[in-house]
């Protein structure tokens, strides 16, 4: 199967004052498409660092990155954006709905940024499929956190996303609801083609995707048997 | 389930963008409330000002042949010689005379005099506008029946009625009516000479016309409608001018009478200037806290793939589009508003004020709204341009950089928006200069008072105080602090404020004179040289004492240095002053200084030798507008006699004294034969001794005109009364704006110290303990802005006085008793009001709710 992330000897430092911290450090790996992927590691290994700079929302200090045939590394931000907006969808552990537009807007939002006529309908569709039918137009602060998790499901995918990044996508939940979180995002996985990339401390879940990258100070941990290192 | 596959286009237009910035600003309706009332009070007081400009303006334009009377008037302080006869009669005659002067007059009813304007009129005037009188039919009778009109006003205060006498000079008229309004007299010279009209044809009878008499000749004419008014200004004026007359047109003198009081509307635009300018502060401030809060939406959008451009947008659309409703409804107000000024300043106006609503003033006002809310708000708009994506991953706060060159920008755009703005109110390319200037010094010195003060704290910290008392004090220091933000939000609108005051009190004081015990408060004026003895025998029998007998000899200037005034006229290069070629000179001649003047360059020559040029000393500003210094030549032309003069001394003169001051002072020695009239001055302890003195006076010499400085100090305090309510009127604004900025900035801490009240409130810190914290840093930031704010505006009223108002400057204790403890005490209660809700609930509801 063809590859949809490439990263190859990736490297991420943060400088504050004199001192330079490096968070990333040679890190290189692959995902197929249509794959379900976690990574997973301890507070502070890197991970959510190495899924942003994996989504394109950041830039590596060396190494590379390509994603859906194209390298980040060489691209303006617009054109990231442009990337972000018709390649990748995204759920954050705290939601991350934009407060002020209602559920259904906040599912058009990628859509309409496309120039789509019928992002409403696709919208209404989605919200439909998570089990919103009734939460059109309610605004975030008006659901529950379940609830909201699920409107930004719909929200990930209502673009039709090659690849989804999930931050924590369970985090902020209880068990039950986390649950059936999990089951939607693998769902829609299925149904859609889209390749998954979970970030999560929840083995559990992180044991339900296809391959395991486990991050441990900025390096990868080798010898998983789940991962399939490159 | 298979959902359905978007259509795309090429991406999303302005139409996506609007709609975005239409669903976020309708949900944040509230945040934008303290930025819609910046502007709209900032707007509605500029409005009202400008608004009220243009009417005043038009409505003088309007009535200007009403205002005159007649199309145009040809005056002159001589009976026209042959030269103006003959140009009066190229002109096609005049239709209308009229011979004016003050005098005094007495009632023998009740036996009082009063300083009146004597109008002599001839030949059917006003042509336009109406002779209003009480009973209505006087007005067409009062000139063949011999009779006079009397100002409405002193019949009602003498008791006088149609029928009884009046004596002007030495001719008895029976009183015709009561003088309701004129053309011609306007009704702030009119509280200090009421107008009396009496047919011109029995001038001669009153015996009033005498050498040194102040008389105005004046001719009125109606022209053909054909006939151009500036054609006339252009070719008649300068012809005229050679022969000491002058010709006004009735537009000429509606647009002067316009300028007069374009130099009050500009004070009151200046202050509408200020509460505008504040508004402006209150725009940042609202705008700083908003996006902020939407910066996380923002880094979710950019996620989304949305440009910068695209999210940059949307908060700008939203802006101007706010900008827009608020340009709106503050010219709505404003609007609204300048109709209170016609009550407020009541029969100061010149005209009837018909309200009206200029087009220009309304386009002003709205496009006004949506520049200043996108000049202002770009700054604070600019983080959403450098925002990371990173940040919806991320939930610590990052200070995004920003491009130091764009922040540039936006402060220059800033700053010549200020300059052209107050350029355009002030028509002063130099005051505007020192006004942009004040500006960036004002926050200069604050925001190096913010910084100084937080350094001092760092590095003095008393380290041995209680936990509440050090923990306030770190509020004001540490990371995110908002002592800067505070400090200049608190001291620029205090500074603002407090400098409205002083300047009002500078206004007000250099306008008003205080009645001194011992200087004199009654001026006898036109006492003929012969008369002077019996005059001043008069006081002294009444057993008060001459304090002056000043000797007054006029003349007009006819040539500084080689040059003659009729040379120097066609000069259009010249920087001489036109009143200094125009004037007629009222000279004195003495031999010292007297207490108002000070010898400034020069040496003060006592008395004339009796050959060469006469060393004369001029006063500082004559020497400034003539453009002569000691040692260059002034000839003038004495009644007919040219004398030669040399500059030998020149002297600082203070004209606010309530006394005689002259900008000509001649040695003694050379006028005492010239014709010449004298001013004597005396002092009344009251009213009664008063009344009894102007009675005698003007019974035995009906000549000589008598002010009673008493009761014009009471003409001009009411006067300044109602000027000063406007002024207030406008400060009020200034203050409702301030208040607006301060609800702002403190709202602006309010994000990041109710996280920290929650945090402390949840490692178990009781009510008290959060609220003290809160009361002190609000308290030290309340003290310090406002303080800082008085102390600037202090220097800064200081120098406008010295150097714009030319006065000394005793500032007034009131903003220290009243602006600082007040200004301290409401970013207290702001301060504490924002924090109640954390004391009242459950620290995980207040966190959940201000994090959304």
């Amino acid at each position: 199967m063809a590859k949809i992330l490439n990263v190859h000897n990736l490297e991420k430092t943060y400088t504050s004052g004199s001192q330079t911290l490096t968070v990333l450090q040679n890190i290189s790996f692959a995902i197929e498409e249509r794959e379900t992927f976690a990574i997973v590691g301890p507070s502070g290994s890197g991970k959510t660092t190495l899924l942003g700079l994996c989504a394109g929302l950041d830039r590596p200090n060396a190494g590379t990155i390509e994603l859906c045939g194209t390298q980040l590394n060489n691209l303006t931000e617009d054109e990231r954006a442009l990337l972000r907006n018709r390649n990748i969808g995204f759920v954050f552990q705290d939601f991350q709905l934009l407060p002020t537009l209602t559920a259904l807007e906040n599912v058009a939002v990628p859509l309409e940024l496309q120039g789509a006529k019928n992002a409403a309908k696709i919208g209404m569709e989605l919200l439909d499929k998570v089990g919103l039918a009734n939460r059109f137009h309610h605004y975030p602060s008006q659901l529950s956190g379940g609830e909201q998790q699920r409107v930004a499901v719909a929200r990930a995918f209502s673009n039709r996303p090659s690849i989804l990044f999930a931050d924590e996508p369970t985090g902020n939940l209880d068990a039950e609801t986390g649950e059936k979180v999990e089951a939607l995002l693998f769902e829609l996985n299925k149904e859609a083609g889209t390749t998954l990339v979970i970030v999560t401390h929840d083995i559990e879940l992180a044991n339900k995707t296809q391959n395991i990258l486990r991050l441990k100070g900025g390096k990868i941990v080798p010898n998983q048997k789940e991962a399939s290192w490159k | 389930m298979e959902i359905e596959k978007s259509k795309t286009t090429s991406g999303p237009g302005i139409n996506w963008l609007l709609k975005m910035a239409w669903r976020d600003g309708k949900a944040s309706s509230k945040k934008l409330i303290l930025f819609m009332a910046s502007i709209v009070l900032g707007i509605a007081a500029v409005v009202s000002i400008q608004s009220f400009g243009e009417t005043l303006k038009d409505n003088i334009a309007l009535q200007s042949k009403s205002l005159m009377g007649a199309d145009f008037k040809i005056d002159s302080n001589n009976p026209p010689n042959e030269e103006v006869l003959r140009i009066m009669d190229s002109l096609g005659g005049y239709d209308g005379r009229e011979i004016n002067f003050p005098s005094m007059v007495a009632f023998p009813k009740n036996e009082t005099s009063k300083l009146v304007q004597v109008r002599g009129i001839e030949g059917g005037f006003p042509f336009y506008g109406v002779l209003e009188t009480e009973p209505a039919s006087a007005a067409n009778t009062y000139e063949e029946s011999g009779a006079a009109l009397v100002d409405a006003t002193v019949m009602l205060q003498l008791g006088i009625e149609p029928g009884d006498s009046i004596k002007v000079g030495e001719y008895t008229f029976p009183v015709a009516g009561s003088l309701k309004s004129i053309p011609g007299s306007n009704a702030i010279f009119s509280s200090v000479a009421p107008p009396v009209v009496i047919p011109f044809r029995f001038i001669e009878e009153t015996e009033l016309v005498q050498t040194g008499s102040r008389i105005d000749y004046e001719f009125y004419f109606v022209a053909d409608p054909s006939v151009s008014m500036e054609q006339l200004d252009r070719e008649v004026e300068p012809m005229l001018e050679l022969q000491e007359a002058d010709l006004d047109t009735h537009t000429s003198t509606s647009e002067r009478m316009g300028r007069r009081y374009e130099n009050f509307g500009r004070f009151l635009n200046l202050v509408a200037f200020i509460a505008l300018l504040l508004g402006c502060v209150g725009i940042a401030s609202a705008i700083h806290i908003y996006i902020k809060e939407k910066l996380r939406a923002v880094a979710v959008l950019k996620c989304l793939g949305a440009t910068k451009r695209q999210t940059f947008l949307i908060y700008l659309l939203q802006i101007a589009g706010m900008g827009l409703l608020g340009g709106i409804a503050g010219t709505a107000i404003g609007l609204l508003l300048q109709q209170l000024f016609p009550m407020l300043l009541g029969d100061l106006l010149p005209v009837d004020v018909a309200m009206a609503f200029s087009p220009r003033v309304i386009i002003m006002g709205i496009l006004l709204g949506i520049f200043m809310s996108v000049l202002f708000a770009l700054y604070p708009l600019m983080n959403t341009l450098y925002v990371s994506p990173l940040q919806a991953l991320r939930v610590q706060e990052s200070d995004t950089p920003k491009s130091r060159k764009a922040g540039l920008l936006v402060l220059l755009g800033i700053f010549l928006f200020i300059f052209l703005f107050s350029y355009w109110l002030l028509e002063d390319i130099q005051y505007s200069l020192a006004f942009v200037a004040g500006i960036f010094v004002t926050f200069s010195i604050l925001a190096g008072v913010a910084h100084l003060f937080m350094q001092a704290i760092r590095k003095f910290f008393p380290s041995s105080w209680g936990f509440v008392a050090r923990q306030s004090l770190k509020n004001l220091f540490r990371p995110q602090n908002q002592t800067l933000i505070l400090v200049l939000a608190i001291g620029v609108g205090t500074f603002l404020i407090s400098t409205l005051y002083f300047t009002k009190d500078i206004l007000l004081a250099q306008a008003s004179v205080e009645a001194q015990a011992e200087s004199p408060n009654m001026i006898l004026l036109d006492v003929q040289s012969p008369q002077a003895d019996a005059v001043a025998t008069t006081i002294r029998n009444n057993d008060l004492k001459v304090i002056d007998n000043i000797p007054i000899v006029t003349m007009r200037i006819h040539s500084i240095g080689d040059r003659t005034v009729n040379e120097i006229k066609k000069d259009t290069t010249t920087f001489i002053r036109g009143w200094i070629l125009n004037h007629e000179f009222r000279v004195t001649y003495r031999d010292s200084l007297v207490a108002s003047e000070n010898l400034q360059e020069g040496t003060w020559t006592e008395v004339a030798e009796e050959s060469g040029r006469i060393p004369i000393s001029i006063s500082d500003n004559f020497a400034n507008d003539a453009k002569v210094g000691v040692g260059d030549h002034i000839t003038f032309n004495v009644q007919g006699v040219l004398t030669e003069t040399i500059v030998g001394s020149i002297r600082t003169v203070d004209w606010s004294q309530m006394q005689m001051n002259f900008s000509i002072v001649f040695p003694k020695g050379v006028l005492e034969e010239a014709p010449q009239f004298r001013v004597l001055t005396t002092t009344v302890p009251d009213e009664t001794v008063s009344a009894r003195l102007q009675q005698e006076l003007v019974r035995n010499f009906p000549n000589i005109s008598i002010i009673d400085i008493r009761q014009v100090l009471t003409v001009v305090e009411g006067l300044l009364n109602k000027i000063s309510w406007l002024i207030n009127f406008m400060a009020f604004f200034s203050i409702l704006t301030g208040i607006i900025v301060l609800l702002g900035a403190v709202r602006t801490s309010k994000y990041q110290r109710v996280r920290e009240s929650v945090l402390l409130r949840t490692l178990g810190a009781r009510s008290n303990q959060i609220l003290k914290i809160t009361a002190l840093e609000y308290f030290y930031l309340g003290v310090l802005g406002s303080l800082s704010g008085i102390l600037l505006s202090l220097i800064s009223s200081e120098l406008l006085a010295w150097l714009v108002f030319d006065t000394p400057f005793v500032p007034s204790w009131v903003p220290f008793l009243v602006l600082f403890p007040g200004i301290t005490l409401l970013v207290l209660a702001i301060g504490m009001g924002n924090s109640m809700g954390v004391i009242k609930s459950p620290p995980l509801e207040v966190l959940r709710k201000e994090v959304r």
